[in-house]
């Protein structure tokens, strides 16, 4: 019988901030500009170029604090944390070492054992770097500073995680109160959140920290439960065979499944933080911060509550429609015009995620709007279009947010209900068929079913298959 | 001079700072930075007793701007400073392994 081993893990996550311009200058964030079109002076560590805090970082940064239980730090500054590197045109990124805005707080997650919190050991702020893009043809680095600049707000846990699972749901919780905040959209795949891991092992029953190493370029919930599992064993296999662990870097390579070691120039790692002279302090007062603590939004678990005590929702359609901020405002607001809480529900639940699923899309990308659903489904109500047509329409909605109306009449998909032209198909449906009229005629209930489909078929999906099943029985027994 | 500083040190910060330095500047170098080594522990001599350490030169807090672009396009300028650019880029030695 072999040792029994722990994994000791913590994590950095760096979340970008949805504000509209950069964390020091007036740049736009937008993505997507032509390289170097969102840039200025102070993003591009001009000399000479003084950089100026915006308000928007740090109230987001406080209320993510406030969200996961930190204390908020009332006097906090700017360090200069100095490397260089081609995508830090400054040759110091600005960030906070010494007073974090945000220390000692902690979020609770689920695990198999129940409940559990997880520490946050501090939340800071500071910039994004540039893009590295690498030219083949020229064997040489181009520098694209759209992104320096770019908001971050750090969020360093405790090692208080053990395994994937906990990792994963320590994850999706600041996934889910930073994106009720509205502070960020919080995308692994997109690179808004990412994920340092920071794993050690150690003999089940001691209490000394292993060597650790680091982890990165972790950019799926699938990467990190790979990465976590191939490392805990790689220093377990170590361990056993007397080999040392390295404290070192570590890059996940995706493709290949396996991590390996990143090299650093000598003593790279030795970043000579001080306070940033060009930023002046900041003091936040009580009152301030009452504005921020009474901005809090309402979070999942009290959304759950009232959707359920408003709506009547069952249990397994709030757990889905909560998951994100978005699709739970799109829901209320749904709701609001088509007062039918348990069909918005159902779309959601339905359509809406197969579609996420099929197009590998997160809640925060919907874009259809509550006026166009509430119309799709007030639509179907009335009969109008048919079930399919409907899915048709909302993955068009999906796509592109059409309008259902003049989407439906400009496709021709509204439903022909008691029309000429449908009694006109309906007879030479019935004339085509004699044997399948002979057989409904002789009890035969199923019959009926291949007449409607025929029927179908010929108005091209444009009717609705319960009245045609309707209009064929009373044709046949007036006919008989 | 009290502080005498190693050609270890030297070469360490050298490293950080990117510089390569010749025999004679590391010499100068040397001296210098014990200088001002010894310059601190001339200040290190005030009693500080109470005094909050100072991190910014202004008496000024809370210099915020709002979340309002205010930049707009100014790649073409800022590239005039580039030795060398390439489709609206910087271009630089390859750092990919
Ligand atoms: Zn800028």
């Amino acid at each position: 019988m072999g040792k029994q081993y722990e994994t000791v893990i913590g994590l950095e996550v760096h979340v970008e901030l949805a504000t509209r311009t950069k964390i020091f200058c007036g740049c736009s964030t937008a993505f997507g500009g032509a390289p170097n079109t969102h840039t200025c002076p102070v993003c591009m560590g001009m000399p000479g170029s003084l950089p100026v805090l915006n308000r928007k970082v740090l109230e987001y940064a406080v209320l993510v604090g406030l969200a996961s239980n930190c204390e908020i730090t009332r006097y906090c500054k700017f360090d200069r944390k100095n490397y260089f590197y081609p995508d830090n045109p400054q040759n110091y990124q600005i960030s906070q070492l010494y007073l974090p805005v945000c220390q000692n707080g902690y979020v609770e997650i689920e695990t198999e054992d129940g409940s559990k919190r997880v520490g946050i050991h501090e939340i800071h702020m500071e910039e994004d770097a540039g893009k590295l893009i690498h030219d083949t043809w020229e064997d040489c680095t181009l520098i694209d500073y759209n992104r320096s600049g770019v908001p971050l707000i750090e969020i360093v846990s405790e090692p208080d995680m053990r395994n994937a699972q906990e990792v994963i749901a320590y994850l999706e919780k600041l996934r889910l109160l930073i994106s009720y905040l509205g502070a960020s959209d919080c995308k692994l795949q997109e690179g808004s959140m990412r994920a340092d891991v920071n794993l050690s092992v150690r003999e089940a029953g001691t209490q000394k920290l292993g060597t650790r190493t680091e982890m990165k370029n972790l950019n799926s919930f699938k990467a990190i439960t790979r990465a976590i599992e191939g490392e805990q064993q790689r220093q377990i296999d170590l361990l056993e065979a007397g080999e040392p662990i390295v404290q070192e870097t570590r890059r996940w390579d995706d493709a290949n499944d396996c991590s390996y070691a990143m090299r650093f120039k000598e003593d790279a790692q030795d970043y000579r933080y001080f306070p940033d002279p060009d930023l002046p302090p900041v003091r936040i007062s009580e009152e301030w911060l009452e504005r921020m603590r009474a901005a809090l939004p309402e979070f999942r678990r009290e959304k759950m509550e009232r959707f359920r005590r408003e709506y009547g929702l069952p249990d397994y359609d709030l757990q889905i429609i909560t998951q994100s901020a978005h699709l739970a405002d799109l829901f209320e607001e749904t709701t609001a015009l088509c007062k039918e809480p348990k069909k918005v529900s159902n779309w959601l639940m339905g359509e809406m995620l197969r579609l996420l699923r099929e197009r590998e899309k997160d809640p925060a990308d919907i874009i259809i709007s509550p006026a166009h659903l509430a119309a799709l489904i007030l639509m179907k109500d009335k009969g109008e279009i048919n079930g399919a047509a409907a899915k048709e329409v909302f993955e068009a909605m999906f796509d592109e947010d059409v309008d259902p109306h003049s989407y439906v009449e400009e496709k021709g998909m509204k439903v022909e209900a008691d029309t000429d032209a449908l009694r006109e198909v309906l007879g030479q449906v019935v004339a085509a068929h004699p044997k399948s009229v002979a057989d409904y005629r002789n009890g035969k209930e199923k019959a009926i079913g291949f007449l409607v489909g025929q029927t179908m078929k010929v108005m091209k999906g444009k009717a609705d298959p319960g009245a045609v099943k309707e209009m064929l029985r009373e044709l046949l027994q007036k006919e008989s | 001079m009290a502080h005498s500083i190693t050609d270890e040190t030297i070469e360490y910060v050298g490293i950080l700072a990117q510089l390569e330095l010749s025999p004679e500047e590391k010499k100068q170098a040397r001296q210098d930075m014990g200088r001002m080594l010894d310059y601190i522990d001339q200040l290190k001599e005030l009693d500080t007793e109470g005094v909050e350490p100072l991190s910014h030169v202004l008496s000024v807090e809370n210099v915020m701007r709002e979340d309002v672009v205010t930049n707009g396009d100014m790649r073409e300028a800022l590239l005039a400073n580039a030795p060398e650019e390439k489709d609206g880029m910087f271009t630089a030695p390859r750092t990919f392994g």
